[in-house]
C-alpha cells in the first residue's frame, strides 16, 4: 500500500511538472528535462510578462507560479513537500499583488460518495487557504469552493483520480 | 401537457359496491359472487417479498372494459382500459414477485365479466390470480377506474377498489389498482402510486448539465424542474410532496435551497458564505438536517424548515455528514469519518448518545432510515460501490448489489425496495436503479438522459 501511495505521489508531481507553464523553481528537473526556451522568464517579476500579460492578472498568475494546483493523496487533505513549494510561489505572486482576491476550489475523485466528497472539497480547498495564510498571505482575500466530484478532469483510473484530487487557486479579476 | 402536470390533483379511493351506488354511481351491473375470502380456510395465494428466491407468480390483467365507449381528455375510455391493463401489468412484472400474462393475448372482457370472471378461461392460462376492472367516464368530466382481484383455483374475489380521477391523474388510477393488488398479495404496503425525484444528467463527466427532474415511479410523466445552468445535487422529497429540499451551485455559492413544486419558486435555507449540503427533511416536515463546512470542519445541524438559526447537532473533528431521521423523528443515522474512515453511527434527534453501528469492513456512507423504521440502506466502499442493509443496531448487514458504482440509495414508501444511482467504469454515466430486498431484482428505472441521485417519495394521498 505504501509503495502504491508513492506511485501516485509521484504520478500527481509528473502531472504537475508537465502542467507547469515554466520550469518547477523547486523540484528536480524531471528526467530528460531540457533547458527552458530562450526568453522565458525565471523569476516571478522580472518584466519577462510584458507581453500584454497584465501585471496581477488570472493570466500573470498563471504564467508567474509553477502551478496553480495542488495534488493531495487518496482521502487526504495534507499539504506535502511538492505542495509546499507550489503554494509558497503563489503565496510570494499573491505577496506582490495585495489587492488581488483568489477562489481555492477544493476537489475529489470519483472514488468517493458524493456528500463526503463535498466535505472533503472543503478540507482541501481550506487546507491550501490556511497553508497560503500562514505564508502571509490575508485570508480575508482568499475564499474557497468545494465542487466534491462534480468537476473531474474527465479521465478514469488511477492517474486519472490522483490529479482528481485537487485544490486549484483561481484569481478573481 | 400543461394541464397533465398541474400539482397535486384529486383522487378518490372508493371501496366498489354499496358505497358508489349509495352516491349514485351504478356498480357494474353484475352482483359479487356470492363466496366471499372469509368462508373457509384463508385465500391460498401469498408472496413473499424479503424471502430467498420464490418463483414469481402468473398473473392475468386483461384489458379493461368500459361500460360506454367515451371521449376524454385522456382518450377513448376503451382505449384507456388497455392502457391501464399495460400500466398495471408493467408495475407488476418490474416488482419482480409476478409474470403477467401479456394483455394482448388475453380473452377480451365484456363489461358484465369484471364481477363474474370466466375462471374455466383463466384456470387454463396458467394464471394464479386475475386482476380485472372497468373503466367509465362520468359526467362531471371524471373517471372511475374498477379494480377486482380474483383468486382464479379458488375462484373468489380478494379485493376490490374503485378509483375516481381527474383525466389528467388517469395514470394514477392503473398505480393504485397495482398497489391494491401487491398489497392484498404480499402483506406489504403499497409503493406504485408514487413519485421520484432525481438529477438529470447529461454531457461528459468533466463538463456535465445537471438539472432537477420529476417523474412517477415507472418514469411516465417526466418533468425538467430547473435549466441546468448551475449544478444541483441530492434532491429530497418534503414529507408532503409539495416541496423539494437539495443543493444547488447557483452565484457559485454551494448551499441547501427548497423548491417549491406547486409555484417553482425557490429560496434559500440558510445564510451565510459556509458550504451547506447533505439536506433531508424530518418526517414530520418541520425541520431540515443537513451539514455544514467551516474551516474544513464539516458538522451535522437542523434548521426549521421555514429557515432561521441552525442548531448544532454534532462537534467532532472529521466530517459528519449524510444525516437521514427515523420515521418517528427521534433519532438520526449519518456517516461520519471521526474515527478514521467513513462509518455509521446514530445518535438521538437532539444529537446526544452517538454510537457507532458499522463493523463490517470497508467504508460505509449515505444511510438512509427506512420508512418503516427496521433497517437502514447505505453505500458501502468495499471494492465497489455497493447498496446494502442493516439493522438501525448494525446487525443483519446484507449487500444487495454489486457493481463498479452503486450509491446513495433511497427507500420506496413501502421500505421494501430500493432506488439507488448507479454510475458506470470510465465515462462515469449515470444511471437511475432500484433493487428490491431480495437483491435479485435490480433493474434500472428509465430517464430520458441520465440520471443520479434518485429519492423516491412517499405514496400519493
Amino acid at each position: 500500500m505504501a509503495s502504491k501511495t508513492t506511485i501516485l505521489m509521484l504520478g500527481a508531481a509528473l502531472v504537475v511538472a508537465g502542467c507547469a507553464k515554466k520550469r518547477p523553481e523547486v523540484l528536480p528537473p524531471a528526467p530528460g528535462e531540457t533547458a527552458p526556451p530562450a526568453g522565458t522568464g525565471t523569476g516571478i517579476n522580472d518584466g519577462s510578462v510584458g507581453t500584454g500579460v497584465v501585471p496581477g492578472s488570472a493570466e500573470d498568475f498563471r504564467r508567474s507560479v509553477q502551478s496553480d494546483t495542488v495534488n493531495f493523496a487518496l482521502d487526504s487533505y495534507d499539504i506535502d513537500p511538492t505542495a509546499r513549494a507550489i503554494l509558497d510561489g503563489q503565496a510570494t505572486w499573491l505577496a506582490q499583488y495585495p489587492n488581488v482576491r483568489v477562489t481555492i476550489e477544493g476537489h475529489a475523485d470519483e472514488r468517493g460518495t458524493r456528500e463526503y466528497n463535498l466535505a472533503l472539497g472543503d478540507r482541501r480547498a481550506n487546507s491550501a487557504k490556511n497553508y497560503l495564510a500562514a505564508r502571509g498571505v490575508d485570508a480575508g482575500r482568499i475564499t474557497t469552493i468545494s465542487y466534491g466530484k462534480e468537476r473531474p478532469l474527465g479521465g478514469s483510473g488511477e492517474a486519472a483520480w490522483a490529479a482528481d484530487r485537487r485544490a486549484v487557486t483561481v484569481v478573481i479579476n | 401537457m400543461a394541464k397533465f402536470g398541474s400539482g397535486l390533483l384529486g383522487l378518490l379511493c372508493l371501496m366498489l359496491g354499496t358505497p358508489l351506488a349509495a352516491q349514485g354511481v351504478a356498480p357494474p351491473p353484475v352482483a359479487a359472487p356470492a363466496g366471499d375470502a372469509q368462508d373457509g380456510a384463508p385465500p391460498p395465494l401469498e408472496v413473499d417479498v424479503t424471502g430467498g428466491i420464490s418463483a414469481p407468480m402468473p398473473i392475468a390483467v386483461p384489458y379493461l372494459p368500459t361500460p360506454a365507449v367515451q371521449s376524454t381528455p385522456a382518450g377513448s375510455t376503451d382505449a384507456l382500459g388497455r392502457q391501464l391493463a399495460e400500466i398495471i401489468t408493467n408495475d407488476l412484472r418490474n416488482s419482480g414477485l409476478f409474470t403477467p400474462l401479456q394483455p394482448a393475448q388475453l380473452r377480451a372482457v365484456v363489461f358484465p365479466e369484471v364481477t363474474a370472471p370466466a375462471f374455466d378461461y383463466w384456470g387454463g392460462t396458467g394464471a394464479q390470480a386475475l386482476v380485472q376492472g372497468f373503466v367509465r367516464a362520468n359526467g362531471d368530466g371524471t373517471l372511475t377506474v374498477g379494480c377486482y382481484l380474483y383468486d382464479v383455483f379458488s375462484r373468489i374475489e380478494l379485493a376490490r377498489q374503485g378509483f375516481v380521477v381527474t383525466p389528467a391523474d388517469w395514470r394514477r388510477a392503473a398505480h393504485k389498482c397495482a398497489d391494491t393488488v401487491y398489497t392484498r398479495l404480499t402483506g406489504e404496503g403499497p409503493y406504485f402510486d408514487s413519485r421520484v425525484v432525481y438529477v438529470s444528467e447529461t454531457g461528459p463527466k468533466n463538463r456535465r448539465i445537471k438539472r432537477l427532474a420529476i417523474m412517477d415511479q415507472d418514469g411516465a410523466n417526466h418533468r425538467f424542474l430547473t435549466n441546468g445552468q448551475s449544478i444541483v445535487l441530492t434532491p429530497r422529497f418534503a414529507p408532503n410532496q409539495q416541496s423539494i429540499v437539495y443543493m444547488s451551485y447557483v452565484g457559485d455559492q454551494p448551499a441547501i435551497y427548497v423548491y417549491d413544486l406547486g409555484s417553482g419558486r425557490q429560496r434559500r435555507v440558510v445564510s451565510g458564505a459556509s458550504l451547506t449540503f447533505a439536506p433531508r427533511f424530518s418526517p414530520d416536515g418541520r425541520y431540515i438536517l443537513f451539514s455544514m463546512a467551516q474551516n474544513g470542519n464539516t458538522d451535522l445541524y437542523r434548521v426549521s424548515a421555514s429557515g432561521g438559526q441552525p442548531q448544532r447537532l454534532t462537534n467532532s473533528p472529521g466530517i459528519d455528514t449524510g444525516g437521514s431521521y427515523s420515521p418517528d423523528g427521534r433519532r438520526i443515522v449519518f456517516e461520519s469519518d471521526r474515527g478514521g474512515t467513513q462509518q455509521l453511527y446514530v445518535m438521538n434527534a437532539d444529537g446526544s448518545g452517538q454510537q457507532r453501528i458499522s463493523f463490517g469492513g470497508g467504508r460505509y456512507a449515505t444511510p438512509v432510515w427506512s420508512p418503516r423504521g427496521d433497517l437502514i440502506a447505505f453505500t458501502k466502499i468495499s471494492g465497489g460501490f455497493k447498496i446494502g442493509v442493516m439493522s438501525p443496531s448494525g446487525s443483519g448487514e446484507r449487500v444487495l448489489t454489486d457493481a463498479w458504482g452503486d450509491e446513495g440509495p433511497s427507500w420506496a414508501p413501502n421500505g421494501r425496495v430500493i432506488t439507488y444511482l448507479r454510475s458506470a467504469q470510465g465515462s462515469g454515466g449515470a444511471q437511475v436503479w432500484s433493487v428490491d430486498l431480495t437483491g435479485v431484482n435490480a433493474r434500472r428505472i428509465p430517464t430520458p438522459l441520465g440520471g443520479s441521485d434518485p429519492s423516491w417519495g412517499p405514496i400519493r394521498p
